[in-house]
């Protein structure tokens, strides 16, 4: 407990009766990049506003460094939230609009404007004191955003989606530029995001959340290499998920073949969820694979080629740099630790 | 092909009714008949800076500005509420809003004199609670009170327009850095609420300075505004030159104050009615 900032206790929050959160248990440490991650209406901005203030709780507690802050306006908490589209006051100028929290704080105006300099070279926007909001491009008026909470030097820095207005390019420098001040100010950053890439390329630790429940918590790596179910699996990269029964520890049964795996502990004969990554599975003679089939399509990524093969009477996707020609065909194999089993989850079914 | 033609009805609906009276407003304003012949003069609006009449505008832009006044004090808070309230009640609020102005515009008028009057129904429940009568009628109280009780409907509803245009976020964002609801008002949702306001001042001061039948039937003859001065010049006294100048100086007055607003309106980007 010592280290966590924030903790939530069993959180739920109803909306006319359907909940859109169901009791999340989460704690954020000290000076983490913790990004929660999820589709659309999976609860990630719910729970980002009840940390924020601008929900409160249907049950539960929300604690900060030890005391109840569950409702607490937001105004009497020391967090400073980066708002989806941005939220700058179009009647005041960029000056005004980071000097805000600031000057409700009756600061000085010396040091106000000596801080907002300050978080203005920051955010590389030196000379912009003056200008208007609606002057700025959407990239600008994001690091405003940013600045404008930073400014007020939270102990907590909430982003919901802020990148998500911003094109990609200006997007992948953000999310580097973020990751940067997050580490060189050491305030924590809670972040939310329905883009899996940019959770793995920021966070310290990601939250998995689907249809209001937490999946799985965990570093990037660990998220991405052992998923928890197969709801992780599909949503954090690419990956072929079949239904099979594990028929003894290390022997697992998918599409019509017995398969050698590394996982053990389940029941005899448990139906199981088989996760494969793309770039795991790796073509080979007709004549060596495990699965025999054709390719069907090919599409240029860039770095590799996707190949859909049809095998087996399903379609399996594979990541190769070596192309291998519609209608081949071609036998596919996989490594026993490159098979994931899960337990079938019978909300994601 | 652009359909101009769909036009032409309009056009020609304002020649008949806005260019043509307009023309002749401004004929007669600057000419005078005696016998055949007709000449060129300034006298008419001379005219009308003499003290009496310039009493007559002071008195109707005093009232007109009272009552708008009045309008936002009460108005602003009930934009504020119907804003505030949910979906469900909005509609029946706004509903109850607009209700009295499917009525008759003189037959709402004519309501309050049964209200106001000696023995009317407020006098009747003073007495009866042992009180004594109050002179109600055909003062500048009822004056004001017909002016806010016609008028508050354009007062709430453009500043409720703009109320329910504000983004919810910049809100939250105000709270996020530190604002209380009060300062959130002041700093913020006030602020952007501006154009509304001035949209509202406008739609209710205009119609207040330039009224003549709230001051008839409520001034009961006792207050002359401008709109009865101009009416009378017309109706009574058969003066068409100075009732056409003391039109034309309204116009001008309010054209003023409208370039006003507007130009206010213009550097704060949207929101407004015109």
């Amino acid at each position: 407990m010592a280290d966590h900032l924030i903790n939530l206790i069993n959180v739920s929050k109803e909306y006319n009766g359907t909940k859109a959160i169901k009791n999340i248990n989460l704690y954020v440490r000290k000076n983490e990049f913790i990004t929660l991650l999820g589709p659309s209406g999976c609860g990630k901005t719910t729970t980002l506003r009840i940390i924020g203030g601008f929900e409160y709780p249907t049950d539960g507690q929300v604690l900060f460094e030890g005391t109840d802050l569950t409702v607490l306006p937001p105004y009497r908490r020391k967090i400073n939230t980066v708002f989806q589209k941005y939220a700058l006051f179009p009647h005041m100028n960029v000056f005004e609009n980071i000097a805000f929290g600031l000057k409700i704080k009756k600061i000085e105006p010396k040091i106000i404007a000596e801080k907002v300099g300050r978080i203005l070279e920051l955010v590389c926007l030196s000379g912009y004191e003056k200008r208007s909001i609606n002057s700025l491009s959407g990239g600008q008026q994001q690091r405003i955003a940013i600045a404008r909470a930073l400014v007020n030097e939270p102990e907590i820095l909430l982003l919901d989606e802020p990148l998500g207005a911003l094109d990609l390019q200006l997007r992948k420098d953000m999310q580097l530029e973020l990751k940067a001040m997050q580490q060189r100010l050491g305030i924590t950053f809670i972040y939310v995001t329905h883009d899996q890439e940019e959770a793995l390329t920021m966070s310290d630790t990601i939250v998995v959340m689907n249809k209001g429940q937490i999946q799985q918590i965990g570093t990037p790596v660990d998220i991405y290499n052992e998923p928890k179910n197969a709801f992780v699996a599909g949503f954090i990269g690419e990956s072929n998920i079949v239904s099979g029964i594990m028929l003894e520890d290390f022997l697992v049964e998918f599409a019509g073949c017995k398969v050698p795996c590394s996982d053990q502990g389940f029941a005899t004969n448990e139906p199981v969820d088989v996760v494969i990554r793309p770039e795991d599975l790796k073509i080979v003679d007709e004549t060596e694979g495990i699965f025999k089939g054709s390719v069907k399509y090919v599409t240029f990524k860039g770095v590799h080629y996707e190949m859909i093969v049809e095998a087996h009477g399903m379609d399996w996707m594979i990541h190769s740099t070596r192309l291998r020609p519609a209608g081949m065909k071609v036998g596919l194999k996989v490594d026993p630790y490159d098979i994931h089993i899960m337990k079938k989850v019978a909300a994601n079914a | 092909m652009r359909k101009t033609w769909l036009a032409y009805p309009y056009t020609l609906w304002m020649l008949l009714f806005t260019v043509i009276p307009m023309g002749l407003l401004i004929y007669f304003s600057f000419t005078t008949n005696s016998g055949t012949n007709t000449a060129l003069t300034w006298t008419h609006f001379q005219r009308f800076f003499e003290p009496i009449y310039l009493k007559v505008l002071l008195r109707s832009i005093t009232l007109a500005a009272i009552s708008t006044v009045i309008c936002l004090l009460i108005g602003y808070p009930a934009a504020m509420i119907l804003n505030g309230s949910s979906l469900k009640y909005k509609n029946t609020m706004i509903t109850l809003l607009v209700l009295p102005m499917w009525m008759n515009f003189l037959l709402r008028t004519y309501a309050w004199l049964t209200l106001l009057e000696r023995k009317g129904i407020i006098n009747s429940l003073l007495v009866a609670i042992g009180l004594n009568r109050l002179d109600l009628l055909y003062n500048e109280f009822a004056v004001i009170l017909g002016m806010v009780y016609n008028f508050i409907p354009f007062m709430i509803l453009p500043i409720y327009s703009v109320l329910n245009k504000i983004d919810r976020s910049l809100i939250e964002a105000a709270e996020d850095l530190g604002a209380n609801p009060v300062i959130t008002f002041i700093k913020v949702i006030f602020p952007l609420s501006l154009p509304g306001v001035l949209s509202g001042i406008t739609m209710v001061f205009m119609p207040a300075v330039t009224t003549f039948v709230i001051s008839r039937l409520l001034g009961g003859g006792q207050i002359t505004l401008i709109g009865d001065l101009i009416e009378q010049q017309f109706l009574l006294v058969g003066d068409w030159n100075f009732g056409s100048a003391i039109s034309l100086v309204m116009i001008v007055i309010i054209l003023i104050t409208m370039g006003f607003t507007s130009k206010y309106e213009r550097e704060q980007t949207g929101g407004g009615l015109w």
